[in-house]
């Protein structure tokens, strides 16, 4: 995978992604279009239905496009087969869900572990970076923890380690602070602020303003269609 | 991912459904040992029954004489004349009669045995005391007998019977010698039996002529020259009608007998597959509901960068690790059940590698082959649908 630095990190040219339902073609994206470049921190906020979910999902090559092109580092990743796609979701993407998504049977450290055993790390190294990245978000106490014995917050924290854990270019954030208390989300959102301020891309998705300004740049989407700025749509 | 991580991932989830892994299991367990067991006694029958009929020696021909209008018999001369063939080491001909064999106020109904001094070597008998009979008593026709060393024991108790007298169907026999114990075989006791001279056994049961003859081979390669031989001067003395007599050797008579234990193993470890095919259905029926539980999971371990290949991998390996490990079980439950079932009663159980590789073999193919389909259906799913399932 050659990464090209004169192209930007995500760029996204007239995406649409239609959706089959009871027989009625359900147009969730119109036409989106979005540049992303390295080191931005971009708040993509909106209200429900508005499709949001379904450009972060096409962002984190979860779900391909209808038509329309995106390329991540150059890479024309729409046209790609499932298993590159698995590859880049693994080498370029940090996924921090709002409902955590860690799973519940394996330790804290196995969970961050996850994506670097799909890349096919050995144990040493991964347990070194798994217990480096636990560290970064202040859980290196609670490494042995499984996720039932964690507060949401450590829950976050958890799966933020695991994002971060094989050091992609993106971090990808679905309503993080979703499932949090107001104390906690904030936490939460300073602990990625300081990331961004590290040097690392970070795209978050949410519907609260209040989440959406701690961002750099603000995107609205409404009814699938993409605007730049906070101001009214 | 490496293979070493998907056993261990196997593993875990494994271990953190115990109860339903063991009942999963269960199927595989009762297969294999079923297998085991069943099979064992199966070649453990075939292989007591081999060694029997080698017992009797490999070398030999048996000679029926079925009779074919009047000419039902050979003669005495007729009979020790196939020890002339090139190659044969001992011709016995033989004429059993079921008697009642009497000394004082004991008696015994006995096979009385009718031969000549060939029989004692053919048959690998030995001597506990006294003499076998010799020529010289059939040419004179002497009333001597010789004593099975049961037979012997039923009649004189532990003494020596040896220069005593017995009557055998009212005739008085002298007893010239005692048979060395030889055990049984699936042919009947080697030591219930009472031997005398062939032509003293024409005279005392009326009966003129010959009706067996066995002839022993001084070594296996010649025996079938022989046989053709014996079958060409049978042919000659019964002018072609080949249903009077009847040639055959030990050789035709394991393969006889080993087809019908084979066939027996057969049977019985056709049964026991089928339960392994049981066993296999209850695996890939919890794979699936395990699919379908763990559909988050999936998702999560796709979205983190697992491939399809990963997946189908990690539910392959489940499936194969449940039916390995339920096949070494059931191996461990077959031995146990074989010795249980080899010393309550008393039947030979024989395990052979072949059958215990065949077994756990056969459980990891079940393994696989019941495990792609619920593997292929986790693999298939698409990260986003899977994230989403609640």
């Amino acid at each position: 995978m050659d990464v090209r630095r004169d192209e930007p990190l995500i760029r996204v040219e007239a995406v649409t992604k239609e959706y089959v339902m009871g027989g009625e073609v359900l147009r969730a994206l119109n036409g989106v279009s979005l540049t992303v470049g390295y080191g931005e921190f971009v708040a993509i906020i909106g209200p429900s239905g508005s499709g949001k979910s379904t450009l972060m999902n096409i962002l984190g090559c979860l779900d391909t496009p209808t038509s329309g092109k995106y390329w991540l580092e150059g890479v024309e990743v729409n046209r790609l087969r499932d298993s590159r796609l698995a590859e880049i979701r693994n080498r370029k993407i940090g996924f921090i869900f709002q409902n955590f998504n860690l799973l519940p049977k394996l330790t804290a450290l196995e969970n961050v572990e996850l994506p670097l055993i799909y890349r096919g790390m050995r144990s040493a190294e991964r347990r070194e970076r798994a217990v480096e990245a636990l560290r970064k978000v202040g859980l290196g106490d609670r490494m042995r923890h499984r996720p039932p014995e964690l507060s949401g917050g450590q829950q976050q924290r958890v799966a933020i380690a695991r994002a971060l854990a094989g050091d992609p270019p993106i971090l990808l954030g679905d309503e993080p602070t979703g499932a949090l208390d107001t104390k906690t989300g904030r936490e939460v959102l300073r602990l990625l602020q300081d990331l961004n301020r590290e040097g690392r891309t970070i795209i978050l998705i949410t519907h609260d303003m209040d989440v959406a300004r701690q961002a750099k740049r603000i995107v609205r989407i409404v009814d699938g269609v993409l605007h730049e700025g906070d101001g009214a749509a | 991912m490496k293979l070493g991580q998907g056993l261990k991932m196997a593993l875990k989830s494994i271990m953190a459904n115990k109860m339903r892994s063991f009942l999963t299991m269960l199927g595989i367990i009762i297969g294999v040992s079923s297998v085991i067991v069943l099979v064992g006694i199966g070649q453990g029958a075939s292989s007591r029954i081999e060694e029997q009929v080698r017992a009797l020696g490999t070398n030999l021909l048996t000679v029926n004489i079925l009779g074919r209008g009047d000419t039902s018999t050979l003669s005495y001369e007729q009979a020790v004349a196939f020890a002339d063939i090139e190659g044969v080491e001992y011709a016995a001909p033989y004429n059993s009669n079921s008697a009642t064999v009497k000394y004082g106020t004991n008696d015994v109904t006995v096979n009385v045995v009718g031969t000549n001094a060939d029989y004692f070597y053919l048959r690998g008998y030995g001597l506990a005391a006294g003499r076998f009979v010799a020529q010289i008593d059939l040419d004179f026709r002497q009333k001597i007998a010789v004593l099975g060393a049961a037979t012997a024991e039923e009649l004189f108790g532990f003494a020596n019977p040896v220069g005593e007298y017995v009557k055998i169907n009212g005739t008085r026999f002298k007893v010239v010698g005692l048979l060395a114990e030889k055990g049984s075989s699936a042919f009947g006791s080697y030591d219930e039996i009472v031997i005398i001279p062939l032509t003293t056994a024409e005279r005392t049961f009326r009966s003129r002529g010959v009706r067996s003859i066995y002839i022993q081979a001084a070594s296996v390669d010649r025996l079938d020259a022989i046989q053709e031989e014996a079958e060409a001067r049978l042919a000659e003395m019964f002018r072609g009608q080949e249903n009077a007599y009847r040639v055959f050797n030990q050789e035709d008579m394991l393969e006889t007998a080993s087809s019908i234990s084979d066939t027996l193993s057969l049977a019985l470890g056709g049964i026991a597959g089928i339960s392994l095919l049981v066993g296999g259905i209850g695996i890939m029926n919890i794979m699936l509901v395990s699919v379908t539980e763990r559909t988050r999971e999936i998702g999560i371990r796709k979205a983190v960068g697992a491939k399809k290949r990963d997946i189908l991998i990690q539910f392959l390996i489940e499936a194969v690790t449940i039916s390995a490990l339920g096949g070494l079980l059931g191996l461990g439950l077959g031995f146990a059940g074989g010795w249980a079932v080899s010393s309550l009663l008393r039947i030979d159980v024989v395990h052979s590698g072949d059958m215990i590789a065949l077994a756990l073999g056969f459980s990891v193919l079940i393994g696989v082959a019941f495990g792609i389909y619920p593997a292929n259906k986790a693999a298939k799913l698409k990260p986003v649908d899977a994230l989403r399932f609640e």
